[in-house]
C-alpha cells in the first residue's frame, strides 16, 4: 500500500459514518465536521469541553468572532458531544473527566497511525504472523493455573501481591 | 530400502519431542536447535519423497529408452511400489504448493510490517497506541518498533514497564520473527513438523523472557508482569473474579504446567532457576537430525548405484 495509507483509512469509514449521522447534521457534512472539530482541538493547545468546542466552531469557519452564530448556528450541543465521542471511540481524541463531563485532547499523529495499523494487523492472522506479541490469549484453565502459580510462589516469598489486578 | 522411510519417520519423532525439548533446553539453544532441525528435516523428507517418486518414475518405459538403461535391472532392484511412488509424487507437489503459499504470505506480512514500522515516528523505538486495547508487540522493521497500548502502560508500574520493554527489545534485537518464519516455512513442507515450528514460537518468547530477567535482574518481576498482562488482556476474566489470592489454597506446592498454554509455562519457567546449557541433550537431538540426513543421502546413493547398474546392462 502507498504511504498515504492513513488518509485512506479515514475515508474508508465515511459511508458508515454518514449513515449514522445524528439528526440535525446534514449527512454529507459529518466528515467535514469531524475534521473541523479535530482541527479546533489540535490548535487549541489545551483540553476543551464539547461546549468550548461548539463556541469555537464558527470561529474556525470564518476566522474571527467567538460568538458568531454563523453557518453552525443550528449545531446543537448534543451533536458536538456525539461527534467528539465518536472521535474518541476511533482513538483520535483522548478524554479526561472534568466535573460531570469530559474534556478532550487530540491524540498525536504517530499514535493515530499506530492504532489504525494495530487494528489492521490484528485482523488477519497472516498479517500478524510476524508480530511478537507479549502474551497470547489465555484459556480459562490457563488463567486459573496462572493465578495459582503466582499465588503459590507468593506464599514462599511473602511479598506484595502486585500481580493481582488493581481496581476494576 | 527402509532407509528411504527414515527421513519420513524422524519428523514425526521430532514433532513429539519438540515440546519437552523446548521446556528443558536453554531458550537460545532450543531456538537454534529446533529451527535448524525443522529446516534440515523438511529438506530430508522432501528429498526422500523425491527419491521415492524417482524410483517409481524410473520404471516408465519411455524414461528407460530416454536414459538408455535396462528396465529389467531397474525393476528387479526396485523395491518401491508404483502406488507408493505416486503417493510420494503427490505429497511432493502438495509440499511445493504449501511452501510457495506460506512464503508469499509471510513475505507480504514482513514487507507490510517494515513499511508500517517506517511510517511510525517513535521515541526510543516505542510507540504508544491509544484506544481500549490491552496489547504490546514488537513490529519487525528497519529499525523495528515496539507498540504498546497506553491503557496497558497505565496499568503497569515503572519496573514492569521496563520488563515489558526489555522483552520486546530482545525480540527486535535478536530478529526472533525470522526464526519463527523459517520454522513455519519448513513445517509447510512437512506438516509433521508443525509442533516443532510452534515450539520455536514458544522458545523465542522464553528467550526474550530470559533477556528481560537479565536486564531487570529480577526473574519474579518478569513472571509477574507476564501474568498481570495476560490476565488483563484476556476478556471474560471477570468470570474468575471470585478467585483471588486468598481464596485459592493450593493443596500441592507444585502446579503442573506440562499441558498448559504458553503463558503459564513461561511464568513457571521464570519462577524456577535459570536454565542451564545441556550439551548432551543438545548433542543427542542434533545426532537424530543428522541420522535423517545420512539416511536420505544413503538412499540417494543407492538409487544412483542402481541406475548405473541398469545403464551398464542396457
Amino acid at each position: 500500500m502507498p504511504s498515504g495509507d492513513g488518509r485512506r483509512g479515514v475515508r474508508d469509514h465515511e459511508p458508515q459514518r454518514a449513515a449514522d449521522s445524528p439528526p440535525g447534521v446534514p449527512r454529507r457534512a459529518a466528515g467535514t465536521l469531524e475534521s473541523e472539530i479535530l482541527g479546533i482541538l489540535r490548535s487549541a493547545g489545551e483540553p476543551l469541553s464539547p461546549g468550548e468546542v461548539r463556541q469555537r466552531l464558527p470561529a474556525g469557519q470564518h476566522g474571527e468572532g467567538q460568538h458568531g452564530e454563523g453557518q453552525h448556528g443550528e449545531l446543537s450541543y448534543s451533536t458536538v458531544v456525539t461527534i467528539v465521542s465518536r472521535l474518541h471511540a476511533k482513538g483520535l481524541l483522548a478524554r479526561q473527566r472534568a466535573g460531570r463531563g469530559f474534556t478532550y485532547t487530540p491524540v498525536d499523529e504517530a499514535s493515530v497511525v499506530a492504532s489504525r495499523m494495530s487494528n489492521a494487523l490484528g485482523s488477519g492472522t497472516d498479517r500478524s504472523a510476524v508480530l511478537s506479541r507479549f502474551v497470547s490469549g489465555l484459556s480459562g484453565r490457563d488463567a486459573l493455573l496462572l493465578r495459582r502459580l503466582l499465588a503459590d510462589d507468593q506464599g514462599q516469598q511473602d511479598g506484595d501481591p502486585g500481580w493481582a489486578e488493581k481496581g476494576q | 530400502m527402509w532407509l528411504l522411510y527414515l527421513p519420513l519417520v524422524i519428523p514425526a519423532l521430532a514433532g513429539m519431542s519438540a515440546r519437552p525439548l523446548a521446556a528443558r533446553l536453554e531458550p537460545r539453544q532450543a531456538t537454534w536447535l529446533l529451527t535448524s532441525a525443522t529446516v534440515a528435516l523438511a529438506g530430508c523428507s522432501t528429498a526422500a519423497l523425491a527419491l521415492l517418486a524417482a524410483y517409481a518414475a524410473a520404471r516408465a518405459p519411455f524414461l528407460a529408452t530416454l536414459g538408455d538403461y535396462s528396465q529389467q535391472v531397474m525393476r528387479r532392484g526396485d523395491p518401491i511400489s508404483a502406488a507408493a511412488g505416486t503417493a510420494a509424487a503427490l505429497a511432493l507437489t502438495g509440499a511445493a504448493v504449501a511452501v510457495a503459499v506460506m512464503l508469499r504470505s509471510r513475505a507480504r506480512a514482513l514487507a507490510e510490517s517494515y513499511r508500517r514500522a517506517a511510517e511510525l515516528e517513535a521515541d526510543d523505538g516505542i510507540v504508544v497506541v491509544p484506544g481500549p486495547a490491552i496489547e504490546a508487540y514488537a513490529l519487525p522493521g528497519g529499525p523495528g518498533r515496539i507498540v504498546v497500548s497506553g491503557r496497558l502502560l497505565d496499568r503497569l508500574d515503572n519496573r514492569r514497564r521496563a520488563a515489558l520493554i526489555a522483552h520486546e527489545q530482545a525480540h527486535l534485537a535478536g530478529r526472533h520473527h525470522l526464526f519463527a518464519v523459517v520454522a513455519r516455512l519448513a513445517a509447510a513442507a512437512n506438516p509433521l513438523l508443525l509442533p516443532v515450528a510452534r515450539s520455536v514460537e514458544y522458545t523465542v518468547e522464553r528467550w526474550a523472557d530470559e533477556h528481560a530477567a537479565a536486564v531487570t535482574g529480577d526473574r519474579r518481576l518478569v513472571a509477574e508482569t507476564i501474568g498481570q498482562v495476560a490476565l488483563l488482556a484476556t476478556p471474560g476474566r471477570r468470570r474468575l473474579a471470585g478467585i483471588t489470592l486468598g481464596i485459592i489454597k493450593p493443596r500441592t506446592r507444585r502446579v503442573s504446567v506440562a499441558w498448559a498454554g504458553p503463558v503459564p509455562r513461561r511464568v513457571a519457567a521464570l519462577l524456577t532457576a535459570p536454565p542451564r546449557r545441556r550439551i548432551i541433550l543438545l548433542g543427542a537431538s542434533a545426532a537424530i537430525v543428522l541420522l535423517a540426513g545420512v539416511a536420505a543421502l544413503e538412499a540417494a546413493r543407492d538409487l544412483h548405484a542402481l541406475l548405473e547398474l541398469a545403464q551398464a546392462a542396457g
